[in-house]
């Protein structure tokens, strides 16, 4: 369905470093992914294994001084952002790739009015006058689906629900009309039925604009409700990527294989939900071979010497794993 | 699951906005107003504006048959002279008026530059952070480290005394203090996510510095400058006391009260008048400043 349409963002073998006083974090290393318009990728992994720093580096604000991009491309629309100035960057951010981070709470200045702060995301992407970007700011809280826009308008932050405040901040996030939005865990702060609302708002958002999401998340009942392909993270590296269901159905790398194992299932009785042993590398002292070999089930002699490359599987379908074959379909 | 969503909607819209709930509940809070140090204060500001209105004689104007005359209640007071006169005969009430002005001037300057500087300093420190930080804040570590009276007489002593040697000298000494809190506050601030947004959004960091930042920690900063108040008032006397202030004949409470010390036996009222006005106005501000912090702090704010 979305195999035909554009590429909208295209990272190439893209490495962000953190230079740390404890050594050299290496947060993201290597990672390659396309991501098509309309398109959702969920990006998943357990904390720390560099989810938030590739989301980060995608538009330049890794923290300072300590994190730098130390090597690969991000294509936006064919554009590289690596090599764009800081001034380049300030136009391209809120105008064609934004954010929504975890939470709401801290995501608006408390000191101005919801009004007020989606003015200023308006202001600095269209020259309109006053009168015209306040009607613009209550179109933008309407779509949103905050009810009454014209009274919220003056409402402070602490005035509203978490839920609500998530959806300015997603208001103001979509302001500029980006081709590109970065999910950092958007509902993670939000109760369960507040999550299916705003995840089916952010749906219809995409439906409306074709944006090209990366929804970046540890839940995969998320992502089997949003995603339409998934890149599994470990250790600053994709280990497998592929459609929804087929990671689901499917799943090939090893990691990807206990992930699975580890979601609670309604049908059927569990004694014990199984865990993963162990914890994964620290990233700034990386084993050299495939960074799951320590936990993994299937290691042999291999696993600890080389890091294996990605294998194609099936259709957008790969992983990386000495022991999975390539298919023959694929070829 | 649309239907769900709608109804779960409009049970928000019930519960929408009451927009005056945004502002400090001003009548609960007035009444807890520290009502004595409001009027204290109000005097001393009405008094310095007015003092060539209401001083009932000149403050530098001497009249040797007048001199040392006790406050009126005393036995051989008069009603002319309220609180007595001096050595020279000058009326310590008109002397005390006029020298409110030199206080509040002084408070003034210092407060708004140093406090002004400290700001600066704070936000840019706190909000760069890294070398620049680390090199500001040992600037104000050392500027801490000064012994007050000592580099405010230093410098009085090398500029030669006046009002705006006392401003500079006030002024030098107080903004470290300033900048240290501002500091920690935008390192809070900055850990916020809007901060980051803003910066999605397309902002500059000269932008987010100062609409972003600067309102978040301008209560904090208007708390502090309440609080300085006082110290400014107290430092500003000491130097007068100490003779590195306001030169004679324009008067100051601080060399009002140095100038009765060799008189204190037989004449109380020469020092223990501008001590007592020292005392009472610094206990306002402070006061005042203590409620001005529980005012505008919600989390300090009783419902």
């Amino acid at each position: 369905m979305t195999a035909a349409a554009p590429v909208v963002l295209d990272v190439r073998n893209l490495r962000a470093y953190l230079y740390t006083r404890w050594g050299v974090v290496r947060a993201v290393d290597g990672v390659s992914f396309a991501l098509r318009e309309g398109e959702t990728l969920g990006l998943v992994g357990e904390s720390g294994c560099g989810k938030t720093m590739t989301g980060l580096s995608l538009v330049r604000l890794l923290p300072e001084p300590a994190g730098r991009i130390v090597e690969g491309q991000v294509l936006l629309e064919g554009e590289d952002l690596v090599t764009k100035s800081e001034a380049e960057m300030r136009r391209i951010r809120g105008r064609r790739v934004s954010m929504i981070l975890q939470d709401p709470q801290t995501s608006l200045n408390p000191v101005f009015t919801i009004g007020d702060q989606i003015l200023e995301a308006l202001r600095l992407h269209h020259g309109d006058g006053a009168r015209a970007l306040t009607g613009r700011a209550e179109e933008a809280l309407r779509r949103v689906k905050v009810a009454a826009p014209e009274q919220r308008m003056r409402a402070y932050p602490h005035q509203m629900s978490g839920g609500m405040k998530q959806r300015v901040v997603g208001a103001i996030a979509v302001a500029g009309e980006p081709r590109v939005l970065i999910a950092d865990e958007p509902t993670t702060a939000l109760d369960v039925t507040i999550q299916l609302q705003y995840l089916a708002l952010l749906k219809e958002i995409q439906a409306r604009t074709r944006l090209a999401m990366l929804f970046i998340t540890h839940d995969f009942g998320i992502v089997a409700r949003m995603c339409d392909r998934v890149a599994v993270m470990y250790a600053g590296r994709i280990v497998e990527t592929g459609p929804t269901r087929a990671i689901f159905r499917a799943p090939r790398h090893p990691y990807t294989e206990a992930l699975m194992g580890s979601v609670p299932r309604m049908e059927g009785t569990v004694t014990r939900l199984p865990s993963i042993e162990g914890q994964p590398p620290p990233l700034h002292d990386l084993p050299g071979g495939c960074r799951f070999a320590a936990r993994c089930a299937y290691v042999d002699d291999r696993c600890r010497r080389e890091y294996p490359p990605t294998v194609p599987i099936g259709p957008a379908h790969g992983a990386a794993c000495w022991r999975v074959e390539p298919s023959p379909s694929s070829r | 699951m649309a239907r769900v969503e709608e109804r779960l909607d409009t049970g928000l819209v019930a519960s929408a906005p009451a927009d005056d709930a945004a502002r400090p509940r001003l009548r609960g809070d007035l009444a807890r107003m520290p009502w004595v140090s409001a009027v204290i204060i109000t005097v001393l500001v009405l008094g310095a504006l007015a003092a060539p209105l209401i001083a009932p004689h000149s403050a530098t104007e001497q009249s040797l048959p007048d001199k040392l005359r006790p406050p009126a209640w005393e036995a051989g007071g008069s009603r002319n002279h309220l609180l007595g006169t001096d050595v020279l005969g000058r009326d310590v009430l008109s002397r005390l008026i006029y020298g409110a002005r030199v206080s509040l001037i002084v408070a003034a300057v210092a407060l708004l530059a140093g406090g002004g500087i400290g700001l600066m300093v704070g936000i840019v420190s706190g909000y760069l952070g890294g070398r620049v930080d680390s090199f500001l804040m040992r600037v104000v570590d050392a500027t801490l480290t000064f012994p007050t009276i000592l580099i405010a007489l230093l410098l009085a002593v090398s500029l030669g005394p006046g009002l705006g040697t006392i401003s500079i000298a006030i002024t030098v000494l107080i903004w470290a203090r300033f900048a240290r809190v501002v500091r920690g506050e935008v390192l809070a601030v900055k850990a916020r996510d809007f901060v980051a947004l803003a910066r999605v959004h397309g902002c500059s960091h000269l932008r987010i510095m100062v609409v972003h930042i600067v309102p978040n920690v301008l209560n904090t900063f208007m708390v502090l400058l309440t609080l300085h108040i006082g110290f400014v008032i107290i430092v500003e006397a000491s130097l007068s006391f100490l003779g590195a202030g306001i030169p004679p004949p324009t008067p100051s409470w601080g060399q009002m009260v140095a100038d009765g010390r060799s008189h204190i036996a037989s004449a109380w009222w020469l020092s223990v008048v501008p001590g007592a006005a020292i005392m009472l106005v610094v206990l306002a501000f402070n006061l005042f400043g203590d409620w001005l912090r529980d005012w505008l702090d919600p989390r300090l704010r009783q419902v």
